[in-house]
């Protein structure tokens, strides 16, 4: 096992599966030759050759557009889009076509596509490229949305992802890209998408979240063990969309109250739908009203107010003390 | 039917006025006024050394990522010079040197580059867009633009720039079309400085030029030498001026060079040689300019000096009065602003939630 950062984790993903499976094809702006603005596919090409790593003219909806004719005559495109803030180029393909072909051709063609993108912020950068807006894609019916939070499932869950028969938009937090390293283990290892998990025990609240908001999480929810004695249960979702929600009654079934975290604007958002399944399943249970802690319905400013908008450990106790405090 | 070619009435050209070692073509040296030779002269002096310092800032911490813009300062120079104060300036996001040619302050580029949003603000007499950053999506709205100016049947136009990379997005083509069809005033400025990234322009498009495209739409395309201030001055002024009389927009395309890094943030190394880069450096704009005035006898070496020298307090004081204003900015309550005309209720809610949450932690930090 090497201790790997997020970005080596996931270019693991890729090298393993494009040598085991010579379907996949990895495409995007800088992805060959540059390696990625992030590194992500770094040394790809060099391995693979210049047809199983395309470098791309600067078009999103043309990534997205020949990666769904790859996928339907049997290839394994993944393609990145180099920020998440440039996916509304080729939203049209993945929600006129990327989502539905299956659908509209009754069968006959799929699109097992992944489109991987950074999302979110905390990294100092313009605009553009500080935002999360999963909720798009988890609106879409026929896509599947993974996020994943450290360097380990990372890895696992893009090794699912290409190996998924629909398509996946998987985004990938910057601000965890090269946060920490974490054991990787070079022999295969795969995570099912759809599976949210348990990563902290506790009776007294749950706290739900998923990528960069699961340290913030999981940090408050040691300072509740160590300053207020209350033992928190974290939920990763990993999985966006399908929402698997047993895991998340079964937990709220328990504990009788939740909070859930997420850097995405407020409105509509992930957390949103987590507590309505909430309510439709485990109203019986709840202790108090469910609190949510989010971004804010506006643009996420320039980086130097971007740290009042992002949810912090501070926000998330905050939260769940007042979630605690009812009855 | 036989087979035979088709002819299309708008062409291609090519332009070259004062060349790389600064020969003058002289039958197609453009008149411009001495004031004006002044200042776009000290316009592209101020843009480069601006350059140079917001390069050392962001290296020491004081500002974040940025997009230089050494070498393609002829580019943008010449062509902005010909809009008047009413007329629209639709950027993309390496457009430093003309935005301060229309008057945008240096503490507001500073200000921006920091992260402040602050640093935006344009002035009610000034009709400049922001930058925009998504690649190619701005040249349409030049495109509205003109075609409103032409409803309100006022003469102003529209001038866009946009790199070789976003010739590639949809929308180029889409903006293009429109403004041929719709015969607005637009001109659409490409800086094709050969890299989009790690791309380069032969890996964007198989066309010879990108000024070949503006033929598919319709509309005149003309490559310049961008790096030649009289070649781009001169091609402009006809754009403009077809652009203002009603005969529509016009592409062109300005052959320069990204001198340093795409931003801040990247490594050309990892995709481009130093001997590039050198035989470009060969080929800058400044330098070839100020022989030109030189050799006009309207610049001499003490007052370019001069100039400098000016230049650089100039900057300093900007530096300064940025730092000086930044110190009072960044209240993030102020994040709410601006996101509609009326703020619903369910934002002033989140804003008090804001205000609230700060003035706790104020309390808990005095506290702890
Ligand atoms: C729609 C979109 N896709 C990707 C990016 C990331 N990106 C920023 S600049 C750039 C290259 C642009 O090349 P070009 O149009 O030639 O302009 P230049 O940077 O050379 O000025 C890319 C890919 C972006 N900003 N917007
Ligand atoms: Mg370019």
């Amino acid at each position: 096992m090497a201790k790997m950062t997020m970005v080596q984790a996931l270019n693991l993903a890729l090298q393993q599966e494009m040598e085991k499976d010579d379907r996949v094809i990895v495409l995007g702006e800088d992805v060959g030759v540059d390696g990625g603005v992030f590194r992500v596919t770094d040394g790809l090409i060099k391995q693979f050759g210049d047809q199983r790593v395309l470098d791309t003219p600067l078009a999103e909806s043309a990534i997205v557009g020949m990666s769904i004719g790859m996928a339907a005559y049997g290839l394994r495109p993944v393609c990145e889009i180099q920020f998440s803030g440039f996916s509304y180029q080729n939203f049209h393909q993945i929600e006129n076509h990327a989502a539905r072909l299956r659908w509209r051709s009754r069968g006959r063609f799929t699109v097992p596509m992944v489109l991987r993108t950074p999302y979110g912020g905390g990294v100092r950068a313009l605009e553009h490229h500080s935002e999360s807006r999963e909720a798009y894609w988890a609106h879409t019916p026929g896509l599947k949305m993974v996020i994943p939070s450290g360097p380990r499932n990372a890895r696992a869950l893009l090794v699912s992802a290409m190996r998924d028969p629909d398509p996946v938009i998987f985004y990938e937090s910057k601000a965890l890209y090269r946060a920490f390293r974490e054991e990787v283990p070079e022999a295969e290892e795969a995570l099912p998408i759809g599976e949210p998990q348990r990563v902290r025990e506790g009776e007294d609240l749950t706290l739900i979240s998923y990528g960069a908001m699961m340290r913030p999480t999981l940090e408050a929810a040691q300072q509740l063990q160590d300053t207020d004695g209350i033992a928190a249960e974290v939920i990763d979702l990993l999985t966006i969309s399908p929402l698997a929600e047993k895991i998340l009654i079964q937990s709220v079934k328990k504990t009788g109250r939740a909070v859930v975290i997420h850097e995405a604007p407020r409105s509509f958002g992930p957390a949103a739908e987590i507590m309505s399944r909430l309510m439709e399943k485990a109203f019986y249970y709840l202790e108090a009203p469910i609190e949510r802690v989010t971004g804010y319905d506006i643009v996420i400013p320039l980086f130097n107010r971007e740290k009042a908008y992002l949810p912090n450990t501070e926000r998330i106790l905050r939260a769940a003390r007042k979630v605690l405090a009812a009855s | 039917m036989p087979r035979k070619k088709i002819t299309i009435s708008e062409k291609v050209e090519a332009l070259s006025i004062l060349d790389e070692k600064g020969r003058l073509d002289e039958k197609l040296e453009p008149d411009i006024a001495e004031d004006v030779l002044f200042q776009l002269h000290r316009t592209m002096l101020l843009a480069r050394k601006f350059d140079e310092r917001l390069l050392s800032l962001q290296r020491q911490g004081r500002i974040g990522t940025f997009a230089p813009i050494k070498g393609q300062e002829a580019a943008q120079l010449g062509t902005i010079a010909h809009l008047r104060p009413g007329d629209w300036m639709v950027p993309a996001f390496r457009e430093t040197a003309a935005e301060l040619w229309r008057g945008r302050s240096l503490e507001s580029v500073i200000i921006y580059n920091n992260g402040f949003n602050e640093g935006v603000a344009i002035p009610d007499d000034r009709n400049d867009f922001p930058i925009s950053v998504p690649v190619g999506s701005q040249m349409i709205h030049a495109v509205g633009l003109g075609w409103a100016a032409k409803y309100r049947q006022k003469d102003d136009v529209a001038m866009t720039y946009f790199g070789d990379g976003a010739t590639s997005q949809g929308d180029f083509h889409e903006a293009l079309n429109f403004a041929a069809v719709f015969q607005t005033p637009v001109i659409f400025v490409c800086q094709n400085n050969q890299w989009a990234i790690s791309i380069p322009v032969s890996q964007q498009t198989r066309s010879k030029t990108l000024a070949q495209k503006a033929l598919a739409y319709g509309m005149p395309g003309i490559q310049v030498d961008g790096n030649d201030i009289l070649a781009v001055y001169a091609a402009a002024q006809e754009a403009v001026q077809r652009a203002r009389s009603g005969d529509g927009p016009t592409l062109i395309e300005c052959v320069t060079y990204r001198l340093l890094m795409h931003t801040t943030a990247d490594d050309p190394k990892r995709y481009r040689t130093d001997e590039e880069v050198e035989q470009w450096n060969q080929r800058d704009p400044l330098p070839r300019f100020e022989k030109y005035l030189i050799d006009k006898g309207l610049l001499t070496e003490e007052k370019r000096n001069a100039v400098e020298s000016e230049i650089l307090e100039e900057i300093q004081t900007a530096i300064d009065r940025a730092e000086k204003q930044m110190e009072a900015m960044g209240d993030p309550i102020d994040m709410f602003d601006n996101t509609f005309a009326e703020m619903p209720s369910s934002l002033k809610e989140q804003k008090e939630e804001l205000t609230h949450a700060l003035s706790e932690s104020a309390e808990e930090g005095k506290d702890g």
